[in-house]
């Protein structure tokens, strides 16, 4: 690998973008390949599948053996609500190797001993956020039932483009959320992207279950090519 | 697994720039029970210094003389490793599967 490659992957890395790097195996020839310019690369619907299911693989390429190194960033997810599903859904996740953290203002919630090793931020959605530099690459859940954390915290998720974004709560209550979100500026689209109820519905019952049902949501959304994506929503 | 090599390129980049000669391994194929996935990868300084993971340490030991040969030449080369093959290789995956290994240098 050239050097001046390695420095660009490096630096793609660092940034959180997804990149793939060809090789030509045979010949040795690399290219870096950045999730940008998939579209316009003669191997971009391989690209596009490699990187959303998250695995490098050979490829043969008008007669060339071609291997696709994928690097993508890892996922993160931000739950907002140190309640009792929180308390599942964060291991769960983390054993799906999400980086997890959970925001509460309510330090009663938030309290370490409640959430043993996992990053909590006992501050309101506001203070909390910005510093997470939240991206595309993560997933984001407002679980607090109080729409004076969820509310702000959902305004703030609509602006960074996350993969996922769920908020709990019954028709009933997003209906509810929906007329708010709108009248505090959020557009229709906004809206629309919040998966509510939150979770494929399975049937869950307890606080586990639902968080099964959650990461089972997120990882669709990570991994089905787009309209499978929508059929499994 | 998405975060894997985290620490593997970015010591592949200082290892090069301080002067060292450094070589990458990467799984590119993998059949049956391979202890790593395609991708994982290893990388290897001119001292025998390495990091990361081909194959769980079943085969490293051959992955890191094979890759000083690359560092030397300057040529990728392509390794397989499988239980079956021992006239090929001294050392073998225990698991049973097999693994090709694509070594290139860095540079």
């Amino acid at each position: 690998m050239k050097l001046q490659t390695l420095h660009e992957l490096n630096a793609e890395r660092a940034a959180r973008r997804p990149a793939i790097i060809v090789t030509d195996v045979a010949s040795g020839e690399q290219r870096l390949v950045k999730a940008g310019d998939f579209a316009a690369d003669p191997l971009g619907p391989e690209l596009s599948k490699q990187l959303r299911t998250g695995k490098s693989a050979m490829v043969e390429a008008s007669g060339k053996k071609l291997f696709l190194n994928v690097y993508a960033p890892t996922a993160k997810l931000v739950i907002i609500g140190a309640v009792h599903i929180s308390q599942a859904l964060a291991p769960l996740a983390r054993s799906l190797d999400y980086d997890v953290t959970v925001v509460d203002p309510r330090t009663a919630f938030a309290s370490p001993e409640r959430f043993p090793d996992v990053p909590l931020i006992a501050e309101w959605p506001d203070v909390a956020l910005p510093p997470l530099n939240i991206d595309h690459y993560t997933a984001f859940v407002a679980v607090t039932h109080d729409p004076k954390i969820d509310d702000p915290a959902l305004l703030h998720a609509f602006k960074c483009n996350c993969f996922y974004i769920g908020a709990l709560g019954s028709r009933k209550t997003h209906g509810k959320r929906a007329e708010r979100l709108r009248s505090m500026g959020a557009s229709e689209a906004d809206v629309a992207r919040i998966h509510a109820p939150i979770g494929l519905a399975i049937g869950a019952v307890s606080p586990s279950e639902i968080a099964v049902s959650i990461m089972a949501e997120i990882t669709a959304q990570l991994r089905l090519p787009p309209k499978e994506k929508e059929q499994a929503a | 697994m998405l975060n894997r090599d985290e620490d593997i390129l970015r010591a592949a980049e200082d290892w090069q720039k301080a002067g060292h000669g450094v070589a990458l391994a990467t799984v590119v194929e993998t059949w049956g029970s391979a202890p790593r996935p395609a991708g994982s990868s290893l990388v290897i300084n001119d001292d025998g210094t390495f990091l990361g993971s081909v194959s769980g340490g079943c085969v490293e030991g051959a992955v890191v003389t094979e890759a000083l040969d690359v560092i030397a030449s300057g040529r990728p080369k392509m390794l397989e490793f499988g239980v079956a093959d021992e006239t090929a290789w001294n050392v073998g995956l225990s698991c049973g599967g097999t693994i090709r290994v694509f070594v290139e240098k860095v540079g």
